[in-house]
């Protein structure tokens, strides 16, 4: 009965959490973009600062009528959304936010691949999404995101194993036990290289060419109304909160900080999630979206070449200090 | 891992086993689908259900390791690689008439014969094999890592050599096609002087692959329809008058 009321309060958690943090960042991009563009954002819904912004949005969006188009392939359009969303869920049931047993959600030994794997089968939901809408918006919407994914995969899965070659082991509290602060210059190429290709791989602007809204009208999204299409977007925002967690645990130590390891360890994980969640917002209000052949040239030219010499750094300096 | 450990009878099965077996003829059926359905994009989206149901199985037999690779490499790359394709291509909403192609018996035959060499070469090969079920199980990352890396380091290598050959010989073939593309005078070859002496963008040529995609095609259903595929922008973005222009832009940013 105690196992089935921990495993039960664990799952109840991560599912807070991951309702929760992607609102908080979306409201956070709300206002950043707005103060950085020297406006003031929403100001009106919920009272202060426009807090309820988004809580407006989702009342919005249930409201909407769910239309699928008259061409569709209509069991594949509505799967689309589920399939975008629920991997992130997963994701975020092992990314350890603090030390020991009671701080992870399910400790899965070979940590690493399962983040990667489950990450990767999200993306099939744009895929769907794009296939399945009868678009030619978001027919194309959904070859550039696959073309992206093919991409950005290697060199996201490259950096990695650059971590998990330093740690000697893929679970994701094992490498944050095995981490050190020296790592963070060590690994630093690794760990741009894994930040970038993950926010190609969210098609977080820069690299939102799958879904320009301003040229294909939105991409893959192009038909979807309601709540469907909220859920996609929620999907965005759990991206973006699951990537700055996996960049924080596998490159920036996670738990550990300057002082106050041990009890406060979460706040640190908390803490640089929340500086990469401004990083991403940041990115977007700054760089101009890249063309479709630049993106390809990012990730062949330079991303993997990167990747390919943090292995070979890492590879060195593990047999060196070993 | 503990409940398989224990004896029971033949017809007592544990837990673990039902749902192997259930798994096992859901992945089935799944695999059925894929090769049946006339729907071209369904049967890759089948295909996702089947592999994702092997990684499932390799997680009841204890082998967490090979089972998120089976994910990452097969859903996340190998199915995503074929729907690119098939969206490239052809990939029609609806049924496809030539889904069906008369060599089905033949291929069903290689199916079964491959089939049942696979499963004779490894019931022959394990069937003396004793395996501890009481230590670490024998799937998980550090294990897997430790038997490969002492006991099959040579055809591991030897592998990743073969893979290596196939990437150099992927780079090689399509390097040649790119070449001869190039290689006859045809449209593109009449194109890069202005640009390349100029550097203007007001000619039409280089124009007219800035905007290749939405043009006129309708995502018409029928399967014929040959002007949906992108081919005209892809052809010319790999092509040298645009290049220079290109790299240009990329050295100022």
């Amino acid at each position: 009965m105690n196992d089935v009321a921990d495993v039960a309060l664990r799952l109840l958690i991560v599912f807070v959490v991951f309702l929760a943090f992607p609102l908080i960042v979306g409201q956070t991009e709300h206002k950043v973009m707005a103060h950085m563009q020297g406006r003031l954002g929403p100001m009106y819904a919920g009272g202060f600062h426009g807090w309820a912004q988004l809580v407006a949005d989702g009342v919005k969006f249930a409201q909407k009528e769910d239309v699928v188009p008259a061409g569709a392939d209509r069991r594949v359009f509505q799967l689309a959304p589920a399939v975008a969303l629920l991997p992130y869920l997963l994701v975020l049931l092992v990314i350890p936010i603090g030390p020991g047993e009671g701080a992870v959600g399910q400790v899965i030994d070979a940590g690493v691949f399962f983040v990667l794997a489950v990450m990767g089968v999200g993306v099939l939901g744009a895929l769907m999404a794009g296939w399945a809408s009868a678009n030619k918006f978001s027919l194309l919407g959904g070859l550039r995101t696959a073309a992206q994914l093919l991409a950005y995969e290697l060199p996201m899965l490259l950096a990695a194993a650059s971590v998990a070659m330093a740690a000697g082991t893929v679970s994701l509290p094992g490498i944050l036990d095995a981490f050190h602060w020296w790592w963070l210059p060590w690994q630093i190429v690794g760990a741009v290289v894994f930040f970038v290709a993950g926010l190609a791989e969210l098609q977080r602007p820069p690299f939102d060419m799958p879904v320009a809204d301003s040229e294909i009208i939105f991409g893959a999204y192009t038909e979807y109304t309601g709540l469907r299409f909220a859920l996609f977007l929620l999907a965005e925002y759990a991206g973006i909160v699951v990537l700055c967690g996996l960049t924080t645990v596998l490159f920036l130590g996670g738990w550990h900080g300057p002082w106050g390891a041990d009890g406060l360890g979460w706040v640190w994980t908390l803490l640089k999630t929340a500086v990469l969640a401004f990083v991403v917002i940041w990115l977007r209000v700054t760089y101009p979206r890249l063309r479709e052949d630049q993106l390809q040239k990012l990730s062949w030219t330079l991303l993997v070449p990167l990747a390919l010499a943090q292995i070979a750094l890492t590879g060195i300096v593990k047999v060196v200090i070993s | 891992m503990n409940l398989a450990a224990q004896t029971h009878g033949f017809l007592s099965p544990t837990g673990v086993e039902i749902a192997f077996l259930l798994v096992g003829l859901a992945t089935f059926g799944a695999a059925l689908v894929t090769v049946t359905t006339k729907q071209l994009v369904h049967a890759a989206l089948w295909l996702v259900v089947t592999l994702g149901g092997l990684a499932v199985e390799y997680l009841l037999l204890t082998a967490e390791f090979i089972a998120w690779v089976q994910v990452l490499i097969y859903v996340g790359s190998v199915v995503v690689l074929l729907l690119f394709g098939l969206m490239l291509t052809k990939a029609p909403i609806g049924r496809s008439p030539d889904a069906d192609s008369p060599n089905r018996w033949a291929a069903l035959a290689v199916a079964v014969v491959a089939a049942a060499a696979l499963v004779w070469v490894v019931a022959d090969a394990f069937r003396t094999t004793w395996i501890d079920l009481d230590g670490t199980a024998a799937g998980t990352t550090r294990v897997t890592g430790e038997y490969l890396f002492r006991n099959w380091v040579l055809p591991f290598e030897a592998l990743s050599v073969l893979l290596l050959a196939a990437l150099v010989g992927a780079i090689v073939l399509s390097r040649k096609a790119k070449a001869d593309a190039a290689g006859p005078p045809g449209r593109t070859a009449t194109t890069p002087t202005p640009a390349d002496g100029g550097g203007d963008r007001a000619p039409t040529p280089g124009d007219s692959d800035r905007a290749p995609t939405p043009g006129d095609s309708d995502r018409a259903p029928t399967p014929g329809d040959s002007d949906r595929t992108p081919a005209p922008g892809g052809g010319d973005r790999t092509t040298t008058p645009r290049g220079g222009d290109r790299s240009a832009e990329e050295g100022a940013r």
